[in-house]
């Protein structure tokens, strides 16, 4: 008989504690987008209801906008850093791929030793971290846990593609993790089809450096617009209706909805393929801040209770999606 | 049981109507959709979901992109509904 293992003592349940962010200091408006391409303010905004996005300066690095946005967040759940105990970022855009953003940020926030690592899953990394948080402290292997979704998308941004320049933006979103004594995050929904991985995928690998070529453009993200438009907005509602399922809240329940701010157009076929009540506030962060893929998320989190729209205690329905293509749903209790 | 030629044109006419706003009496077999409706190319993926929907078909992204003209999308509802 083997001999018995001493399981660890973790949390009945997980909630978020506390939500911080970082939006870089320039914002970048339409009509600088439109230097580049062949558009118009208007175009851009009836597509996809951006009219500004931030985008980081040489200093604004994913490190630093990381730094910013998990210290916040760890006074947010008014804790110290030292209590830290797990770092999971999630990033697509960190071109530095050894060691990890988040062995850094562990040390520089001063959590000591705090286990630390990256993971990669684009627009739904911020579901994806949560579940992983959310685990580590049920499961008793940490008690609080950092996730943050950071993104520098503007350096993989084709400006002269005129599907995409205007799309993206730069930011980092963060929150706190930890015990609780009543059930706070729902069952994630979540997956992968991997059968659409180039429907959204980077034009050129790095190596392609390495092999000698010399491409006339540097890599960018590129994207089937209308497929994904149509996966996003149909199967994702069916994604997130499920969340709410598993979470036993009916759409009466919910008080807000924060889908990855992806496209105006997308949130707003989602909200109309759900059938969300009138009281349902929903994230629209999108309009000024544009797509931040796996930061998207804990951004629109913390402006719509730093802004009032959102208070402390309501439930929140989220959904990542993006590229892989990835998606995770739940329902959790807003920080 | 397969829908009309007729029928298939009022069933497109309210979902023009729906997502796009645009008068049903407008959406006739000879329109764009986008340049006289004023359907874009993510409001005609609503428009084609919807249609999959009411006519038991299946609208690849591919295919989408030849309907041009209600005439098109008509044609093509006829043609390949279950």
């Amino acid at each position: 008989m083997p001999a018995k293992i001493k399981p660890a003592q973790g949390s009945p349940y997980a909630r978020v504690l506390g939500v911080g962010g970082y939006r870089p200091t320039r914002v970048v408006p339409n009509e600088e987008i439109l230097k580049h391409i062949e558009s118009s303010d208007e175009w851009i905004r009836s597509r996809s209801g951006i009219a500004t996005r931030h985008w980081a300066g040489p200093d604004e690095t994913v490190t630093e906008m990381t730094l910013h946005a998990a210290g916040k967040a760890i006074a947010d759940a008014g804790l110290a850093p030292e209590q830290v105990d797990a770092v999971i970022i999630s990033t697509v855009s960190h071109f530095k791929q050894t060691p990890s953003v988040a062995t850094e940020i562990a040390h520089r926030l001063g959590t000591g030793k705090a286990a630390a690592f990256d993971i990669s899953a684009a627009c739904a990394g911020f579901g994806y971290g949560l579940t992983i948080a959310k685990g580590l402290v049920v499961e008793g292997s940490a008690r609080y846990v950092l996730v943050v979704g950071v993104e520098r998308l503007s350096d993989l941004t084709d400006l002269t593609d005129r599907s995409t320049a205007f799309l993206f933006g730069d930011g980092a979103g963060a929150v706190i993790v930890g015990p609780s004594q009543e059930p706070a995050i729902g069952p994630t929904v979540w997956g992968s089809e991997g059968d659409k991985h180039e429907t959204i995928t980077q034009t050129l690998p790095w190596d392609v450096y390495r092999d000698g070529g010399r491409p006339e453009k540097y890599p960018a993200i590129r994207q089937e617009g209308q497929t994904v438009f149509r996966w996003a907005v149909f199967e994702m509602a069916k994604v997130a209706q499920e969340a709410l399922e598993v979470a036993g809240i009916s759409a009466e329940d919910l008080d807000v909805f924060i889908p990855h701010q992806a496209n105006m157009r997308i949130i707003d076929s989602m909200v109309k393929t759900l059938k969300l009540p009138e009281h349902v506030t929903v994230a629209r962060d999108v309009e000024t801040t544009g797509n931040t893929s796996a930061a998207s998320i804990p951004l629109a989190m913390e402006r719509l209770l730093a802004t009032g729209q959102a208070r402390s205690g309501d439930t929140a329905l989220v959904i990542g999606f993006g590229a892989g293509l990835v998606y995770a749903a739940t329902v959790v209790t807003l920080p | 049981m397969a829908a009309t030629q007729e029928e298939i044109v009022k069933g497109l006419a309210e979902i023009v109507n729906e997502i796009a706003g645009i008068p049903e009496e407008d959406v006739q077999l000879d329109k764009s959709f986008t340049d006289d409706l004023d359907v874009d190319s993510l409001s005609m993926v609503e428009v084609v979901v919807a249609a999959e929907e009411r006519f038991d078909v299946k609208i690849p992204d591919d295919d989408v992109k030849t309907l041009k003209t209600v005439g098109d999308a008509v044609t093509y509802i006829a043609e390949h509904q279950g």
